[in-house]
Parts: C-alpha cells; sequence; structure tokens
C-alpha cells in the first residue's frame, strides 16, 4: 500500500512563501486562496521569545472529517491517501469547510482577480470555470503524481512527480513521499527526527508531519 | 509557554445557515409539539395550523440553505452520502416528514404522530451536523446536541402556544410542556457553558457568554421561565412566555453560528531546535 505525506522541517522554514507563491503559480488560485500557507507564529513570553515558520495546508488525513460530512461524495480519499473534490458533484455547501480542523479549505462564490475586475491575460488564459462556488484545497499536486507515477516516476524522489511546492523549497524544508515505503525520504526523516502533527487530538490522523529535533541517537 | 496565533472567526456559514437551525429547529419542534398538543387533547385545527406552520419552517430554513450554497442547481447531490453525511440523512427526512405532515393535514390527523417522529429524526440530524462539524470547537462539544434539541423542542412548544392565541387556548399540559422544556434548555445551555470553557475553546468562543448580546439573551430566557410559570397559573397569556422562548432560541442560534464559531486555529506542539539553541515543548495557551 501507499500512503503519500508531506513532512515540514520546522529547523529549516525560514518563512520565504516560496512554496506559497509556487503553489499559487501552480494552480492558479485567486486572491485569498493559498492552498499552500507557510504559518508565522510566535511563541514565548518576553524575554524567551521564538519565532517559527509552519507550512500547512491539506493534511490529507487518514480519517478526514472533511469527507465524512460531505452531502454529495465530492469529497473522497484514494487507495494512496490523497483527498480529493470532485469539482462537478460540489454544491458548494462548505461543510467539509467547518470540518476540517486545519483551515485547509476555501471556497469562492465569484471571480476573483488580482488587479481588479478585469483578468489579466494570464489569469484569463488559466480561469476555471468549475472551481467557482465549490471547495477547493491542496491537492498534494495529484496530477503530478499520477503522471510522473505514469512515467515510472517516483513522487518525493523525481520532480515531475512531486508537488510543486517541495519542489521550491529553498531550504529542503519540505519533503513529500510514500510513508509506508521504508526507504523512502519521509520514512528516513520520521525515523531520524522527532516529530508532532497538528491537532492529533481531532483524531484525523493527518498526513503532514512536523519535524523539530533529532532524534537520540 | 504562550502561542500568539488567533483563532479565526468561520465566515462560511452566515445568517443564512443560522436560519436554517433557527427555522429548522423551531418547524420540527412544532411539528413534535402538534404531536404532544394532539395526545392531550387539543383542538383538531390548532394541531393543522401547527403542522402546516411546522412544515412551513422547515422549508424555510431549508431554502436559507439553498440560498447560501454555491452551487445551488445542483442542491440533488445533497442526497448521496447517507453513509456517514448527516447533511444527506437530515435532506433525506425532508421528504417522508412532508408526506407525513401531509397525509394527516389531509387524511387523518392521526399521522401527525408519525410525522413527529420524522422532525424528531430531523432536528437530531441538525444537532449531529454541528458536532461533527470538527474544525469549530464551539460546535463539535458532545454538548451540542443536547443544547440544539432541547432548544428545538422548547421553540416548537413555545410557538404552539403562539398560535393557541389566535385560534384555541392551548392546553393546561402545553403550558406545562413549554415550561418543562424551557428548563431543559436552560439546563443544556449552562452545560454546553461548561463544556466549552472545560474544553478550552478559543478565546473569541469563550467570550461569547460575556458578550452584551448573550447576557441579554439569558436575561430574557429566564423571563421566558418566568411567564410561562405566570401563565401556568394563569396570570398572563401563555404566548407571551411562549414567543420570547421561540426568539431567545433563534438568537441563541444566530450567536452559535455567527459570532461564537471560531475555528480551531494552528497550534505547533514543540518550537524547532536552532542551532545551538534547545527546543520548547508549547503548551498551547
Ligand atoms: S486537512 Fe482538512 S481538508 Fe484536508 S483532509 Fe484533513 S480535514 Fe480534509
Ligand atoms: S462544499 Fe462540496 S466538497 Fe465540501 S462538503 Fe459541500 S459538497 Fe462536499
Amino acid at each position: 500500500m501507499t500512503r503519500y505525506v508531506m513532512v515540514a522541517d520546522l529547523r529549516r522554514c525560514v518563512g520565504c512563501q516560496a512554496c506559497t507563491a509556487a503553489c499559487k503559480e501552480a494552480n492558479a488560485t485567486p486572491p485569498g486562496v493559498q492552498w499552500r500557507r507557510v504559518l508565522d507564529i510566535e511563541v514565548g513570553e518576553y524575554p524567551d521569545v521564538k519565532r517559527v515558520y509552519v507550512p500547512t495546508g491539506c493534511q490529507h488525513c487518514a480519517d478526514p472529517p472533511c469527507m465524512h460530512v460531505c452531502p454529495t461524495t465530492a469529497t473522497r480519499q484514494r487507495a494512496d491517501g490523497i483527498v480529493t473534490i470532485d469539482y462537478d458533484l460540489c454544491i458548494g455547501c462548505a461543510y467539509c469547510a467547518v470540518a476540517c480542523p486545519y483551515e485547509a479549505r476555501f471556497k469562492v462564490d465569484h471571480p476573483k482577480f488580482a488587479f481588479g475586475e478585469e483578468a489579466s491575460v494570464s489569469e484569463q488564459a488559466r480561469f476555471d470555470e468549475k472551481k467557482i462556488g465549490v471547495a477547493t484545497k491542496c491537492t498534494f499536486c495529484v496530477d503530478r503524481i499520477d503522471s510522473g507515477c505514469a512515467k515510472g516516476l517516483v513522487p518525493g524522489r523525481d520532480p515531475d512527480a512531486t508537488p510543486v511546492c517541495v519542489n521550491t523549497c529553498i531550504s529542503g524544508a519540505l519533503a513529500f513521499g510514500d510513508i509506508e515505503d521504508p526507504d523512502s525520504n519521509v520514512s528516513h526523516l520520521l525515523a531520524e527526527n522527532k516529530w508532532f502533527r497538528m491537532h492529533e487530538e481531532a483524531g484525523t490522523a493527518p498526513g503532514f508531519y512536523y519535524l523539530w529535533d533529532k532524534e537520540a541517537p | 509557554m504562550k502561542q500568539v496565533v488567533q483563532a479565526k472567526l468561520q465566515r462560511y456559514w452566515d445568517l443564512r445557515a443560522a436560519g436554517n437551525f433557527s427555522f429548522g429547529g423551531t418547524g420540527s419542534g412544532l411539528i413534535i409539539a402538534a404531536a404532544l398538543a394532539f395526545a392531550v387533547g387539543a383542538p383538531a385545527l390548532a394541531v393543522v395550523v401547527a403542522i402546516v406552520l411546522g412544515l412551513g419552517l422547515i422549508g424555510l430554513g431549508l431554502f436559507c440553505v439553498w440560498l447560501e450554497i454555491g452551487r445551488p442547481w445542483r442542491a440533488i447531490n445533497v442526497f448521496f452520502h447517507p453513509h456517514t453525511s448527516w447533511m444527506t440523512r437530515e435532506a433525506l427526512l425532508v421528504p417522508p416528514l412532508m408526506a407525513a405532515g401531509a397525509a394527516a393535514v389531509l387524511f387523518d390527523i392521526r399521522f401527525v404522530f408519525l410525522a413527529a417522529l420524522f422532525a424528531a429524526g430531523f432536528l437530531y440530524c441538525q444537532a449531529r451536523m454541528l458536532h461533527a462539524s470538527r474544525g469549530i470547537p464551539a460546535w463539535c462539544q458532545k454538548e451540542t446536541v443536547p443544547l440544539i434539541l432541547s432548544t428545538g423542542v422548547a421553540e416548537g412548544i413555545g410557538l404552539y402556544l403562539v398560535i393557541g392565541l389566535v385560534i384555541a387556548a392551548a392546553p393546561p399540559a402545553m403550558i406545562a410542556a413549554a415550561l418543562l422544556a424551557a428548563v431543559l434548555r436552560e439546563a443544556a445551555r449552562e452545560a454546553y457553558r461548561r463544556g466549552v470553557i472545560a474544553a478550552k475553546a478559543p478565546e473569541g468562543t469563550l467570550a461569547w457568554f460575556s458578550l452584551r448580546e448573550e447576557k441579554l439573551l439569558t436575561a430574557a430566557r429566564y423571563l421566558a421561565i418566568a411567564l410561562l410559570a405566570l401563565a401556568f397559573a394563569g396570570l398572563v397569556p401563555a404566548a407571551l412566555g411562549g414567543l420570547l422562548v421561540v426568539a431567545t432560541g433563534w438568537g441563541l442560534k444566530v450567536m452559535l453560528i455567527t459570532r461564537a464559531a471560531f475555528m480551531r486555529g494552528h497550534t505547533i506542539q514543540y518550537t524547532p531546535a536552532r542551532g545551538r539553541d534547545s527546543s520548547h515543548a508549547v503548551m498551547p495557551s
């Protein structure tokens, strides 16, 4: 079995938002919609204060509440763990958005463009009417994964089969791969480092791991 | 250790969604009240009016939702996921509820009991819908279910008392039922309040309880209970207390959906170890 997950090394992330920009470019998301985000969190109290950059987005949960609540079956989970949305089925009820503990879902009811009412040439070329009035979110670049795999490439190892945010990350903070494969990069990272997942208490078994320290030798 | 990251108020569901919980809750409660009234010997006309009004309110609530969804012309897809979606289950109960209500009005008033059964199911689905919203601590609290159930039933019986003012005075048993339902609603609201505090809900959600509007609503709910007690003693018209129960129930749901519904926010358990720096376990504040 394959289970794709994302790993974010908090020690490496510098908050440059290159992944955010790459995601917006790759997926042509409208203003205000960020499938990949990097939070800028202040932690601690003076004088012991730290700033932590936390990449986030859809966690492709193993037990996704968004899918359970969806009344139309538009939200589904593939065998490889990727949670998808069928834009033709979705009615835009946004129930999934309030069920998601990670604020990962977006819904845009009217076309929005970066420079006012009119779409720029590139926005016009990439505008997708199907994404209006429905829920959207990070897809783990599922099309790249599928087309890459069809060419015999390995997601997480070969850039053409890997999410663009991971390819773009300047510091190697983001990694992607199959957690079920003991030899994958993500399996190694998780074995060699201490990690946590966000909102474990929500019982969603998220597929997004945060590294924060080396594992004791 | 404190984390400065603010949980945001959800903006996906607005007054239109609150309309579904308010009108749908009162409508289903009213059909339950109609069955109760019929059982205690209320005049058939009042029961019929209650059924028609109850179905109308449920329809109005669903219309509100229809106005809110992004793709209203494919709303029929809502029926596709009864396996796990409480929204689908709520929608699936509407046709049999409408049919049983219509049968009670057109053929045999005793169908009101069947309609009340479906109405109870509909109300339960509404409560579970909120409870399943794991992104919103104010909703996914287990105490949300009795809160939504009790407020729907209290509103329904309250509205029945208002109908009684116009058609035929409500039997004393209905006033007693309204009083009991209003008290139970208050108990459920208090259990809910304690629950969200114990669960360390986001600050914005907890702040709800000290908002001026909420304090006014709470005072009005107590007043409704007092009025119903006086009405039971025959001192004031029951419809007064009933109307206030309905208004405060709607107010509660508007607050719950639009003002208290903060998202979980983002928290990290540990800060990263950088350079010679040690990492910290982070206790969410
Ligand atoms: S992060 Fe949210 S949208 Fe993504 S799978 Fe989990 S619950 Fe669904
Ligand atoms: S907005 Fe679409 S994907 Fe989300 S719950 Fe509704 S129908 Fe499902």
